[in-house]
């Protein structure tokens, strides 16, 4: 069967005609166009640069280490001052041999320390930024297109959720966790409850959104037309909504993670972290605090660390949402 | 499957059959979701479709028209009365049950804003009918989403681009394209131009127009202006409140318009002679449309109705034809240009509503 036509020979000459000198039109994408706009906003573009460089930091921690530190394990007793158990040197013991130092008592490479510290609170605000995402997307779109007793009882779950106190209930969980579980040993399992929790908890504020979009969405008449030829809900979902959705998760997900770094931060701060000796930004600022007058360096290392994460995520995620959004800022 | 070809004396048979179809939309309340009450979008229709003709459906605003071309497009599931397509009862088939049958009716909807999918490309637009319905075509999707985007005067370079990068009435132009890639007998087209310009309005009629005839297409037009149903329409359906008051072809129904409610929608289109505008009775309907949740008794208009009586409170009129003139069919007590039906009844008793005649 072919598509109704009054003339095949015209339709050809007018396919030969418009094939020639205007061939090359090809439309902007919304996407396309997004990226045209980011590419406009230096501060978001830097955001992103710093982004990339510390993912790639992280990557190659054993590469910068060994180039230009120490193993983030090994002692280093002389360039500690044995009274005061404070580095020797000014600043935390800042030299060309130790970048930003030395932590106290034990003086071990700060620079080593804080790069692998990066990979834990990468790995546990990414994995656990798709779980949140995952979830998210899943119910809350189920919720804005099902509607009804489907919509009501997700709505109910993410209040829920939403009121839990998840820094407690983390801290109790990890107290009366296994130190194996699962084949995982360690720093394994520690890091494997982290993304979990953080990720359980992170979905309801994904899937309010997902579930607003889906709402408006589903009123739209493509919907309608997509039915009216036939498509059932999965055709729908997939094809005629989640596109629409990528734009906020998208947004959202890059706002969501430094959340994620911060949340992870505060835990290992609290002791539910990942367990030393393994290093981690929010274990290094605990440490720091009980020698903070005597060695404040050691406190503001790895607290610029957070900082400059979470501010450059956060600049990348504002740009980004003005790109794929310009209306909604 | 088979399709009762045989032709009756009048013709052939209709396309589409409707007979008392209901719809009505519950209203919920509390935890329960105990139901309260029913917005009666539509409440008892009947009319039939033959094959070629456009039928023309006009009423003001929450009358139930867009609700009747989802019913019979069945994009809601009827709360009763009986859809037959083709001699065969659609009425309750399931998504998937329905699926073979959409290749035949489709629908073009108002707004060509939100009928096409922002993330999707021209050329996907126009394919999905082929990729849901699994349409194998000779040279290729592609060559097809191109011929009928030429159909429909557009370019066919047009493939690769977005629907942000069209205007409204080339976005129309896109969704009839879609509406068309299947060869459907039926298309349903709610409101297709009300949300164009004037200018583009006209265009549009008109492209509707010519492939009808160009591929033999059966239109069901939904619009409240009534100069576009006039230009379109061979028979016209007036709706009030969820009802058919009448029906009738387009001569008659101009010409001679038999229900009250008609007579002040045709005198509500404005002329453009200043001469003939003077010479013209205006009728001016005062009052609000009742509520469809509690549509008043007997004949719904008599709340706004000049010629009402007490027989219009308590007796619903029938959807009959009082005069020999074929098919035309009016449902009224007191009707104009047709023997009264309730004679005897005075209108001193007449409604609270009642109307103001001017001759502006």
């Amino acid at each position: 069967m072919t598509a109704p036509l009054h003339d095949t020979a015209a339709a050809e000459t007018a396919l030969t005609d418009v094939a020639g000198p205007v061939k090359a039109i090809e439309g902007r994408s919304p996407g396309r166009i997004a990226w045209d706009r980011l590419k406009r906003d230096k501060v978001a573009l830097a955001g992103g640069a710093i982004v990339l460089l510390l993912i790639l930091a992280a990557i190659f921690a054993p590469v910068l280490t060994s180039l230009f530190g120490h193993p983030p394990d090994q002692f280093h007793p002389d360039q500690i001052n044995p009274d005061l158990g404070v580095p020797k040197g000014a600043f935390g013991g800042m030299s060309w041999n130790y970048l930003l130092g030395v932590d106290p008592t034990f003086g071990r490479d700060v620079f080593s320390r804080v790069l692998y510290g990066a990979r834990i609170s990468l790995i546990v605000a990414f994995l656990s930024a798709a779980v949140s995402v995952s979830i998210g997307v899943l119910l809350g779109v189920a919720a804005g297109y099902f509607g009804g007793w489907i919509d009501a009882a997700i709505s109910r779950v993410m209040d829920l959720l939403l009121a839990f106190p998840q820094l407690l209930f983390t801290i109790a969980l990890v107290s009366v966790m296994p130190d194996s579980l699962l084949g995982l040993t360690g720093t394994g399992v520690r890091m494997a409850i982290l993304i979990i929790v953080i990720g359980f908890f992170g979905w309801p504020y994904i899937g309010r959104i997902v579930r607003g979009q889906a709402l408006s969405l589903r009123e739209r008449e493509f919907v309608e037309a997509s039915k009216s030829l036939g498509a059932g809900s999965v055709h729908i979902l997939l094809r005629e909504l989640l596109p629409n959705l990528v734009a906020p998760v998208l947004v959202y997900t890059t706002l969501i993670i430094p959340t994620n770094i911060l949340n992870e931060a505060a835990l290992s701060f609290l002791g539910a972290g990942v367990k030393p000796p393994t290093p981690s930004w929010g274990q290094m600022l605990s440490d720091a605090v009980n020698i903070y007058q005597a060695d404040p360096t050691y406190m503001v290392v790895p607290g610029l660390a957070i900082f400059i994460t979470v501010l450059a995520f956060n600049l990348f995620g504002d740009g980004l949402r003005d790109a794929l959004d310009p209306k909604g800022s | 499957m088979t399709i009762p070809q045989q032709t009756t004396a009048e013709g052939a048979e209709p396309l589409l059959k409707v007979s008392g179809l209901v719809k009505h939309f519950p209203i919920t309340k509390g935890v329960l979701r105990r139901q309260v009450g029913a917005v009666k979008a539509v409440d008892g229709l009947d009319f039939e479709v033959m094959p070629g003709e456009t039928l023309g459906v006009v009423g003001e605003s929450g009358c139930g028209k867009s609700t009747m071309g989802r019913l019979i497009t069945r994009l809601l599931e009827p709360t009763g009365g009986k859809i037959e397509f083709e001699g065969r009862d659609i009425t309750h088939l399931g998504t998937s049950a329905m699926r073979p049958r959409r290749r035949d009716v489709q629908m073009i909807f108002q707004d060509p804003y939100s009928s096409l999918n922002p993330r999707h490309t021209v050329g996907t637009i126009v394919s999905a009918p082929f990729r849901l319905q699994k349409v194998e075509t000779e040279h290729g999707t592609k060559k097809a989403v191109q011929d009928l985007l030429e159909l429909v005067g557009l370019s066919p370079e047009h493939y690769n681009r977005y629907p942000h990068e069209f205007s409204g009435g080339q976005r129309q132009r896109i969704g009839i394209a879609r509406a068309l890639a299947l060869k459907p007998k039926l298309v349903v087209a709610d409101e297709p131009v009300s949300a164009l310009d004037v200018s583009i309005q006209a265009q549009v009629v008109n492209l509707l127009d010519d492939l009808q005839s160009e591929l033999g297409l059966t239109y069901v037009i939904i619009a409240h202006d009534l100069s576009v149903i006039r230009h379109v329409s061979d028979r016209i359906a007036v709706m009030y409140l969820g009802k058919i008051v009448e029906i009738a072809d387009r001569e008659s129904l101009y010409g001679k318009p038999m229900h009250p409610y008609t007579t002040a929608l045709m005198s509500a289109v404005p002329v453009p002679d200043p001469k003939r505008r003077t010479q013209r009775k205006r009728i001016l309907l005062t009052g609000d449309v009742p509520s469809p949740i509690s549509p008043p008794s007997g004949c719904r208009f008599h709340t706004r109705c000049w010629k009402a009586t007490e027989v219009c409170r308590t007796v619903e009129p029938p959807l009959i034809a009082l005069t020999p003139a074929a098919g035309h069919r009016v449902a009224c007590h007191h009707p104009e240009n047709a023997p009264d039906q309730a004679p005897g009844e005075t209108s001193a008793t007449a409604a609270t509503g009642g109307k103001s005649v001017e001759s502006a």
